[in-house]
């Protein structure tokens, strides 16, 4: 036992004479991080990128990204002799000749979904808690840039195969590349090498899928990580948590043993559902040929928005001296997509500008308390949900025997109504939470116990809330809308910038407006003395009752005060 | 100009002669019959099985197809329904229509939907011994034609993914159309029925004669969606083989919500 110990430190040592490492694991290793479970959502995201790595490697060891038409041989009987290409013939023999291979395949496509739905609900999460303000406004925007690259990847893995649905969703994007005004016939040739198909473009494909778009994601995966670590990770307001603390626990040991278990619990999950669940079946989709198309032809869930965009636009074409400028592609396939990732990379600016808060920010907001923010999230929630439902509009009409065209007349009108709605609904949902936790603060808990006391008023008995509870609503920040600023100074000269100040004004007052205040110190004190008083009144009352209450079964409760006399 | 229409009016009267003849005959046949009993109906075609599908016809279909089969048009006024002619549709149409129960239609809607037949084989094949009379039109496949022992389902699979999948999807499952209208799933179809759908085009299916895909052609596609009813799923629960928007589905249902359940539990305060 000591031999080994004594080995191990040897070891140890002879490590870090040559690294000098282990201030920096000590430090490393003490690190405290706080505690929530939706601080685990990037986790999830994390350890699926580990598992599509992983499968992704097995795969490459039996992918052939070639175009070659060859006869198939296989073992699938359904296809045996049909011309396609090595791409695809390979992807058969993944499934069905190469042992582990179909399992490899589904785990790599299911952990890729699983990846991108993680970094999904991610965004939402640093989104709705506000944990993209200064001084955290580069880590979003690497964020954004790494749901774009995983998008990417995902559509490049999904080409791959050189299936008849991957081959029309490969046609889709080749048609918004020609919908490009100017450079689009440009663009597209140069993509494809030639007309499409052409037998270029697996490979190529091949190229951006293991090699760029994984090693980008790798490069900004780890300056998140860094980024995080440096900056120190978001806290919710709670008791003893300030902006410049982290109260949680160290990695070593509990965070070591949590996220350990966890990466084991993503990893098992997503291999179980693997090996019980089929994922693109592309033995059943045949091999693709551009005079082929199926029902159904649907890209991933996370390109569905766009093909639900595609689906919904109404068909508009200009012809401009002989140019033919398709609207009907452009609109929801490039100048949509185009809006939305902008304005979600440029999110914590824009929000920093309209409100003035230029401040750190190191405790997240609870949603409620950023009523217009949370609000402006669900509108584009709904927004992008719309768009899916568009993307599924077949198999909606075909499972709720409806027609398809209804379906598409409706999305086009609610894209417009409901994320507006949805937007003055969540604001109202908000400001009534608010307008509770005050409540809660000045009143107490509401206990569900009336009271009726000797002159006949009727009152509810308040219990106080807890300090823990006291200290996550006091946390509150106090937000007010920026001062009007006046046109003129006084001199009467005109302010520099005084229209762009208005409207900053403006939009402050449409982010803060209708925040309801925090209860004043005098108005808490009031409340704790008028609850001391209720308490006093009620008490004896109390007393009074529960001695002449009689339990359920009709016994008579027992009765201290009676007992003594 | 004469002698095209002295011909015409000449054809006119030989059909009128014959259909005379026909319904004559049928008239007598009908008036020998004293026990008016559908079972057993007679041998195929005979002039007795005739008369029982016309029969059958006049009680079940002759209200929207009209009492010579020759057509009713809608009347929106009285919201009356109406049917098209059935006059040359052929044996297989009829068929067809009343095996996968789309005939008699329960209630108009934008696509008569496969149910339960109604009627009995014998009885149908009846109907279609009568309604064949009317005109000419596609037969039943014989039993050389649906033959499938040595068929080539990989080429049949060529033929299905060129002419079909698009309406179809790619394994049979079916698929939607414009206005409530839909290609139906063809894992319920029968060798039988699909061999007549391909030469009656019912609904919105477009005909495939045999000069568009011919009869081997035609027993290689039923070899090969014969063959999709078998296939294993080889990946496992197969989510209904409707592609990426049941798998999407089921990713953020059962997939990530089980996931962010054990975040919920990992992160949940131990007190």
């Amino acid at each position: 036992m000591s031999a080994t110990v004594n080995t191990a430190g040897k070891t140890v040592r002879w490590v870090d004479d040559r690294l000098a490492s282990s201030n920096f694991l000590k430090r490393s290793m003490g690190k405290v991080f706080p505690e929530h479970w939706s601080f685990m959502l990037g986790e999830i995201a994390l350890y699926s990128f580990i598992v599509v790595l992983l499968s992704g490697v097995y795969l490459t060891l039996f992918f052939k990204p070639s175009m070659i038409e060859i006869a198939y041989n296989g073992s699938y009987v359904p296809l045996k002799g049909v011309e396609m290409s090595e791409a695809y013939a390979s992807t058969l023999d993944i499934s069905f000749d190469i042992r582990g291979g179909l399992l490899m395949r589904q785990v790599h496509h299911w952990s890729a979904l699983f990846f991108i739905a993680a970094i999904s609900v991610h965004l939402c999460r640093v989104f709705f808690t506000g944990a993209f303000r200064k001084p955290r406004e580069m880590n979003w925007v690497i964020g954004v840039g790494l749901l774009t690259l995983a998008l990417l990847a995902g559509f490049a893995g999904y080409s791959l195969p050189d299936d008849l649905l991957s081959g029309t969703g490969l046609r889709i994007a080749q048609g918004i590349m020609l919908s490009i005004p100017l450079v689009g016939t440009y663009l597209s040739f140069f993509v494809f090498g030639g007309e499409f198909p052409g037998t270029d473009f697996i490979s190529r494909l091949y190229a951006v899928h293991i090699l760029l778009v994984p090693g980008l994601i790798l490069a900004l995966l780890t300056a998140h990580l860094i980024m995080v670590w440096y900056q120190k990770h978001t806290q919710f307001p709670g008791p003893g948590r300030t902006n410049e603390n982290v109260v949680g626990y160290r990695l070593m040991p509990i965070y070591m043993a949590k996220a350990g278990g966890f990466f084991f619990v993503v990893f098992g999950v997503i291999t179980l559902i693997s090996g019980l669940v089929t994922i693109n079946p592309i033995w059943l989709y045949g091999p693709y040929t551009p005079d082929q198309v199926t029902a159904g032809s649907q890209p991933d869930w996370y390109i569905g928005w766009l093909e639900g965009a595609l689906r919904m636009m109404p068909n508009v074409e200009w012809v401009i001296f002989g140019y033919t400028i398709s609207w009907n592609i452009l609109v929801p396939a490039a100048i949509v997509p185009g809006i939305v990732f902008t304005v979600l990379g440029l999110y914590p600016w824009i929000e920093q500008w309209a409100t003035g808060d230029k401040s750190e920010h190191h405790l997240l907001d609870r949603p409620r308390n950023a009523p217009v923010r949370t609000s402006l999230g669900a509108m584009a929630l709904s927004f992008y949900i719309l768009l899916w439902i568009g993307g599924g509009n077949d198999l909606i009409a075909s499972f709720f025997d409806l027609s398809i065209n209804a379906i598409t007349w409706f999305l086009r009108i609610a894209i417009f109504v409901v994320p507006p709605l949805v937007f003055i609904a969540t604001k109202r949902i908000c400001l009534g939470l608010q307008r509770r936790d005050r409540d809660k603060l000045l009143h107490g808990m509401e206990t569900g116990n009336i009271l009726r006391l000797p002159h006949g008023e009727f009152i509810e008995i308040h219990a106080p809330i807890s300090d823990e509870e006291k200290a996550v609503l006091m946390s509150k920040p106090d937000r007010m809308p920026l001062p009007a600023s006046e046109g003129v100074d006084e001199n009467g000269v005109r302010a520099p910038r005084a229209r762009l100040n208005r409207l900053r004004a403006r939009l402050s007052n449409f982010y803060y407006a209708d925040n309801i205040p925090l209860p004043t110190r005098e108005e808490l004190e009031a409340a704790e003395a008028h609850l001391r008083h209720e308490v006093e009144e009620a008490a004896p009352v109390m007393e009074e009752d529960r001695r002449l209450v009689p339990a359920r079964d009709g016994a008579v409760l027992h009765d201290p005060l009676n007992d003594e006399h | 100009m004469k002698k095209r229409s002295r011909r015409r009016s000449f054809g006119a009267g030989i059909l009128m002669g014959g259909a005379l003849l026909l319904a004559g005959s049928g008239y007598a046949v009908v008036n020998a019959e004293t026990t008016p009993s559908p079972e057993p109906i007679a041998a195929e075609g005979s002039v007795e099985q005739i008369q029982v599908g016309r029969q059958l016809f006049l009680e079940g279909c002759s209200s929207c197809h009209g009492l010579e089969g020759q057509g009713i048009e809608a009347d929106n006024a009285t919201g009356g329904n109406g049917g098209p002619s059935l006059i040359g549709v052929g044996e297989a149409a009829v068929d067809f229509q009343v095996s996968t129960g789309r005939m008699p239609l329960a209630v108009p809607e934008a696509q008569a939907a496969r149910k339960p037949p109604t009627y009995s084989q014998a009885e149908i094949d009846a109907m279609a011994a009568y309604i064949a009379t009317l005109g000419p039109g596609p037969a039943n496949p014989t039993e050389e034609e649906l033959d499938l022992e040595d068929a080539n389902i990989a080429e049949g699979g060529e033929i299905f993914r060129t002419n079909c999948t698009q309406c179809h999807n790619f394994a049979g499952s079916g698929g939607a159309l414009t206005n409530g209208q839909y290609a139906p799933s063809l894992m319920d179809a029968t060798p039988e029925q699909i061999w007549q759908a391909l030469v009656t085009g019912p609904q919105q299916m477009p005909v495939f004669s045999n000069e568009t895909i011919t009869p081997e052609e035609k027993k290689n596609l039923i070899a090969y969606i014969e063959s999709l009813k078998v296939e294993p799923n080889n990946g496992g629960l197969a989510l209904g083989r409707l592609g990426p928007v049941t798998e999407g589905l089921f990713l953020w249902t059962a997939g990530l919500l089980s996931l962010i359940a054990v975040a919920i539990w990992i992160g949940a305060k131990v007190r």
